[in-house]
C-alpha cells in the first residue's frame, strides 16, 4: 500500500486531520440511529466452563438425579420451564424475564471433538476455528475485518475489561477494551501521550512504527467519542454492586446513549467448580441473574431491548457425573442462553440434552456454536457468514 | 567500517540476540573482532543451567497422593480440604515458575541461550497445569537451545507434559490417536500442505508405544506398540518414531521451516524467501545445527540492513526484560509481573494454543499498546496502576476454591513497587551525555525530528531516560 492509500484507509482519513474527527458528532449519530435501527450484541462469556445441567436443570431426567446424588437440584426448587427442564433456584430473577418472552434456551451447543482444556476450548469458541485448527484472529475481529459499514473505527466493538480477548481482534481491525471510558479518555489526555500524538501525522507510514502511532491516534479519538457520547447519559436503574453488575451498567449506558458500537463484550469467572459446586456456582448464577434482569428491563425502559440480543455461553459445559469431591469436571456440549426484546422463538428452542446417550460420559452436541455464530452474524449483523466463519454454517431461527 | 557503524552493528544485533546491551560493553565489544564477539554470544553455559523449582520425588509424591484422593467414591470433609488446599498449591507453584524463569531471562549471562529457550517455548507451546512436567519441558528446550534440533525434537517429544498434551500417552496399537503426529509435521517440522492424511496416519502407529511409565519416566511400550508396516512418505517399513523424525528432518523443507520462523522471530515480520532458503540450506548442511544456522544469520549483512532494523515490535516479554536488565530493576512484588504478562498477552507457559504465539502486530491493540507505553512509569517512576486484569482460563480452578474475588480488593492502589538501580544505570553510560544521545542509544528506531526536540532542552539522566522509553519507539527493537 502507497502511503497515501494508507492515510485513506485510517479513521483519520475521513477527518481530514485526526484533531477534528468528523464522528465526533452525537445528534447526527443518534438521527442515523433511528434510521437505521442500530442493532446490539452483547456477548457475555463464563469463564471456567460452567455446569450447564445445574443451570437449566433436566429434572425430567432420572439420570440427572442417579448421577449427582449430592448436587442435583431437588425437583421441589427447581423454577419449572416445561416438564423436562427448569432454572437453578439461583436464576430467579429470570423468571420474570422468561415469562416476558425475552429469553431462549439454546441446549446442546457444542463442537466436533471438543478439547476439555480450557484455554484450548476458550480458543475454539473465541476463534470460532475446528478442534483441529488453530486461528490467531477472532470470530467479532473478524466481522471487523469484513468491511462493514461501521467498521473502520475500534469501538465498533468493546470488552468492558482492562485487556482485549482473542475474539475482538482481527487481522487488520481490532475492538477496544475499556473498563472506564472516563480513565481512557484521561490517559489518552495525558500530556505526555498527547504530545506524542500531536504530530503523529509524519509517521503514518507502512511500518510498524507507523502501525504503533496510527493505533494511539485511533485510541485517543475512540476514548473521546465514547467519553463525549456517554458521559451525558446516567442511569436510573440500581444494578447489584459486584463487578458483573457493574459491566452490564456500563454496557447499558453506552447503549443507550446512542454510541455507534456494534458489539459488547463482558465476561465473568470462577465456573470451574471442581470442589463443592452448590454454592460456588450458586453465587455467580445469583450475581449474573440479578444483574442481567435489572440491564434488561432498564434497555426496555429505553425502548433499546427490541434492538439488542444477548447471548452467553462457556467454552465448555461440566461431565454429567459429579466427582468425589461434590463438584464436577470438564465435559463438552453446554446451553447458550439468548436474551433480547426481538427473539423469534421464545422459550427453549431445542430438545433437552439425552443423558441416556452419552459419549465416554459426555452430552453429544446437537448444535455447532458456529451455526449460532453465523446465525447472529447474518440476520444480526448482516455481515455475510461464511466470510467469517471460513466456511458457510446453517443458520438457525431463534431471531 | 568505522567505530560508530560497528557500535550501530553490536546495538542492532544485541537487541534482537539478546535482550539490549549497556552502552559501556558495546563500546568495549566494537573495539573486538567481530567473530568472537558472535561465538561468544553463540555459546551456551558450560554447565547445564535449569530451573530446579520442584524436585521429581516432591512431585511423585503429590501425583501419588492425588491419585489416591481422586480414586474415592466419596471424599471426607477433610479431604475436600486436601484437594482445594493442592489447587492452591499448585497454582501458587505455577507462578513461581514463571517467575523463575522470568528472573533467569533478566539475569542470565548467556542471554541468547534463555532468548533461545523463549523462542522453542513457543514454537514447541505447550501447557501443563503440573508444575514439575512444565519445568521439566523447559529445562529440556534450555539443554538443548542451542544444540541439534533432531535432539531436541526428540527429547521434547519424550517428556511428559508433550505425550500428555498432544495424547501420546493414548495413542495404541489398534487404537491410532493421530494428535501428536499432525502437530509433528504441521507445527514443528514442515508446516502444512507438506504430507498427505495418510502419512498421519501411519506415522500415529509407528509412535504407538512412545509413552511414560507410572514413575512418570519415558519408556517405550513394546506391548502397545503397533509393529506392522507403514508407508510414510512413499517408503514402507516396520518404522519406529525415530525412522520417522528421520523421514522428515531428511527433507530439506523441514530446515527451512525452522529457518522462516527463526528469521520472523529475530529478523523481520515479513518473510524474506531468499534469506530465509540461505539460512534453511546452511541448517540442514550443518545436520540441523543450532548454533550453526544463528551464526550464519547474524554473519548475513542482510540481518544488518536498515529495512531490519529498530522494526520490529518486543514481545512482552522482550519489552519487560529488556527495560528490567537496562535498568538494574528489582522487583519487591515480583507478582505484579505475572499480572502484566497476563494483561499484555504473553503469559510464559501459557500459550494460547499449540500454535503459540503469533507475534508481530498481533502483540498490539489499543490497550495493550496504551499500558505498554506505561509499563516504564509503573516500574521506573513508581506510577499507579489503574488496571485489575483479567485471569487466565487454567486459574479458573483456583480462582473457584478461592472464591469470587473481593471486589473492594481490586479497588485498592496498586504499584509495580519496583526499584530500579539508577547508580548502576549511570555507570554503564558515558560521562556527561546528551539528553539526545542518550535517545540514540536506548532506542533502536531513529528519533524523528519533533521528539528529538522535545528532549533538548531535558535536564536530568533519569528524567530523560524515563520519558525515551516511554515514548512509541521503544516498543520496536
Amino acid at each position: 500500500m502507497r502511503r497515501r492509500d494508507f492515510l485513506k484507509n485510517t479513521a483519520l482519513a475521513t477527518a481530514g486531520a485526526w484533531m477534528i474527527p468528523a464522528f465526533v458528532k452525537p445528534l447526527e449519530a443518534l438521527a442515523l440511529d433511528e434510521l437505521t435501527r442500530h442493532k446490539n450484541l452483547v456477548i457475555v462469556q463464563f469463564s471456567g466452563g460452567n455446569d450447564g445441567l445445574n443451570t437449566v436443570v433436566p429434572f425430567g431426567s432420572d439420570i440427572y438425579y442417579q448421577k449427582r446424588k449430592n448436587i442435583a437440584i431437588k425437583p421441589e426448587e427447581v423454577i419449572r420451564l416445561n416438564d423436562m427442564q427448569g432454572l437453578n433456584p439461583n436464576l430467579s430473577a429470570l423468571q420474570e424475564i422468561y415469562d416476558n418472552g425475552w429469553m431462549t434456551v439454546i441446549n446442546s451447543v457444542g463442537y466436533p471433538n471438543p478439547d476439555r482444556s480450557h484455554f484450548r476450548s476458550m480458543d475454539i469458541w473465541q476463534s470460532g476455528s475446528d478442534a483441529s485448527q488453530f486461528l490467531s484472529t477472532g470470530w467479532i475481529g473478524r466481522y471487523l475485518d469484513s468491511n462493514c459499514q461501521t467498521c473502520k473505527y475500534p469501538y465498533t466493538a468493546i470488552e468492558v475489561d482492562d485487556a482485549l480477548s482473542l475474539a475482538l481482534k482481527g487481522t487488520s481491525k481490532k475492538g477496544i477494551a475499556l473498563k472506564d471510558p472516563a480513565a481512557l479518555f484521561r490517559n489518552t489526555n495525558e500530556p505526555f501521550f498527547k504530545r506524542m500524538i500531536s504530530h503523529e501525522q509524519e509517521h503514518l507510514d507502512e511500518n510498524n512504527l507507523g502501525y504503533l502511532y496510527k493505533t494511539m491516534a485511533e485510541t485517543a479519538s475512540s476514548a473521546s467519542y465514547i467519553q463525549n457520547t456517554s458521559k451525558i447519559y446516567q442511569t436510573r436503574a440500581t444494578y447489584p454492586s459486584n463487578g458483573f453488575g457493574n459491566q452490564l451498567k456500563t454496557v447499558s449506558r453506552f447503549i443507550c446513549s446512542g454510541l455507534q458500537t456494534r458489539v459488547y463484550y463482558v465476561s465473568m469467572s470462577g465456573f470451574d467448580t471442581h470442589v463443592n459446586q452448590i454454592g460456588q456456582q450458586g453465587n455467580l448464577l445469583r450475581q449474573y441473574a440479578e444483574s442481567m434482569n435489572v440491564f434488561l428491563k432498564d434497555l426496555q425502559g429505553k425502548n433499546k431491548l427490541a434492538d439488542t440480543l444477548v447471548l452467553t455461553f462457556s467454552e465448555f459445559g461440566r461431565r454429567v457425573e459429579q466427582n468425589a469431591s461434590n463438584g464436577t469436571d470438564h465435559g463438552t456440549a453446554n446451553n447458550i442462553l439468548v436474551f433480547g426484546g426481538s427473539l423469534n422463538r421464545k422459550g427453549i428452542f431445542n430438545e433437552a440434552p439425552d443423558l441416556a446417550d452419552l459419549e465416554a460420559g459426555d452430552l453429544k452436541y446437537k448444535i455447532d456454536f458456529r451455526e449460532v455464530y453465523a446465525t447472529v452474524l447474518h440476520k444480526w449483523l448482516d455481515t455475510e457468514n461464511s466470510q467469517v466463519l471460513d466456511r458457510s454454517f446453517r443458520t438457525l431461527d431463534f431471531i | 567500517m568505522n567505530r560508530k557503524e560497528r557500535f550501530a552493528r553490536i546495538k542492532h544485533l544485541y537487541s534482537r540476540a539478546a535482550f539490549g546491551i549497556s552502552y559501556l560493553t558495546a563500546d568495549k565489544l566494537s573495539r573486538q573482532n567481530y567473530r568472537k564477539v558472535i561465538d561468544s554470544l553463540i555459546k551456551a553455559p558450560e554447565i547445564p543451567d535449569e530451573i530446579r523449582l520442584q524436585s521429581e520425588q516432591e512431585n511423585l509424591r503429590l501425583q501419588q497422593q492425588q491419585q489416591e484422593l481422586n480414586a474415592k467414591k466419596e471424599q471426607t470433609e477433610a479431604e475436600k480440604e486436601q484437594k482445594k488446599e493442592y489447587l492452591r498449591l499448585r497454582n501458587e507453584k505455577n507462578q513461581q515458575l514463571n517467575l523463575a524463569w522470568l528472573d533467569k531471562l533478566m539475569h542470565s549471562g548467556y542471554p541468547l541461550h534463555e532468548k533461545m529457550t523463549l523462542f522453542w517455548h513457543g514454537h514447541f507451546a505447550c501447557r501443563h497445569e503440573t508444575t514439575f512436567f512444565a519445568q521439566q519441558l523447559n529445562n529440556v528446550q534450555r539443554r538443548h537451545a542451542l544444540g541439534n534440533f533432531k535432539t531436541l525434537l526428540t527429547e521434547v517429544s519424550k517428556t511428559p507434559a508433550m505425550l500428555l498434551y498432544l495424547n501420546n500417552q493414548q495413542n495404541r496399537k489398534g487404537r491410532p490417536n493421530e494428535n501428536f503426529a499432525r502437530e509433528l509435521m504441521e507445527l514443528f517440522t514442515l508446516g502444512r500442505g507438506k504430507y498427505s492424511e495418510q502419512d498421519i496416519k501411519e506415522s500415529a502407529r509407528a509412535f504407538t508405544g512412545w509413552m511414560f511409565n507410572k514413575d512418570w519416566v519415558f519408556e517405550f511400550n513394546p506391548k502397545v506398540h503397533d509393529s506392522g508396516t507403514k508407508t510414510f512418505f512413499g517408503k514402507t517399513g516396520n518404522f519406529g518414531g525415530e525412522d520417522i523424525i528421520d523421514m522428515i528432518l531428511a527433507r530439506r523443507e523441514a530446515a527451512d521451516f525452522i529457518a522462516g520462523k527463526v528469521y520472523l522471530f529475530f529478523v523481520n515480520d515479513v518473510p524474506n524467501d531468499a534469506h530465509i532458503k540461505e539460512l534453511g540450506g546452511h541448517f540442514f548442511d550443518s545436520g540441523y545445527d543450532i548454533a550453526a544456522m544463528l551464526q550464519k544469520l547474524f554473519t548475513s549483512d542482510w540481518f544488518y540492513e536498515p529495512a531490519n532494523a529498530g522494526n520490529k515490535i518486543k514481545s512482552p516479554v522482550e519489552l519487560i526484560v529488556g527495560l528490567s536488565r537496562t535498568f538494574h530493576t528489582r522487583y519487591n512484588d515480583p507478582k505484579m509481573l505475572i499480572r502484566l504478562q497476563q494483561n499484555l498477552g504473553q503469559y510464559l507457559f501459557n500459550p494460547p494454543n499449540v500454535a503459540g504465539w503469533p507475534g508481530g502486530r498481533s502483540w498490539i491493540d489499543s490497550s495493550s499498546l496504551m499500558l505498554r507505553m506505561k509499563i516504564p512509569s509503573l516500574v521506573l517512576n513508581d506510577g499507579e496502576i489503574d488496571f485489575s486484569g483479567k485471569a487466565d482460563p487454567e486459574e479458573e480452578a483456583a480462582i473457584a476454591v478461592n472464591k469470587a474475588a473481593d471486589p473492594k480488593k481490586a479497588k485498592r492502589k496498586s504499584f509495580v513497587n519496583a526499584d530500579p538501580d539508577w547508580a548502576a544505570f549511570s555507570r554503564d553510560l558515558p560521562k556527561n551525555i546528551s539528553p539526545v544521545e542518550l535517545a540514540g542509544f536506548l532506542l533502536q528506531p531513529r528519533l524523528n525530528e519533533k521528539n528529538t526536540a522535545l528532549l533538548e532542552d531535558n535536564k536530568g539522566l533519569r528524567s530523560t531516560a524515563i520519558e525515551v522509553v516511554s515514548m512509541p519507539e521503544y516498543q520496536l527493537c
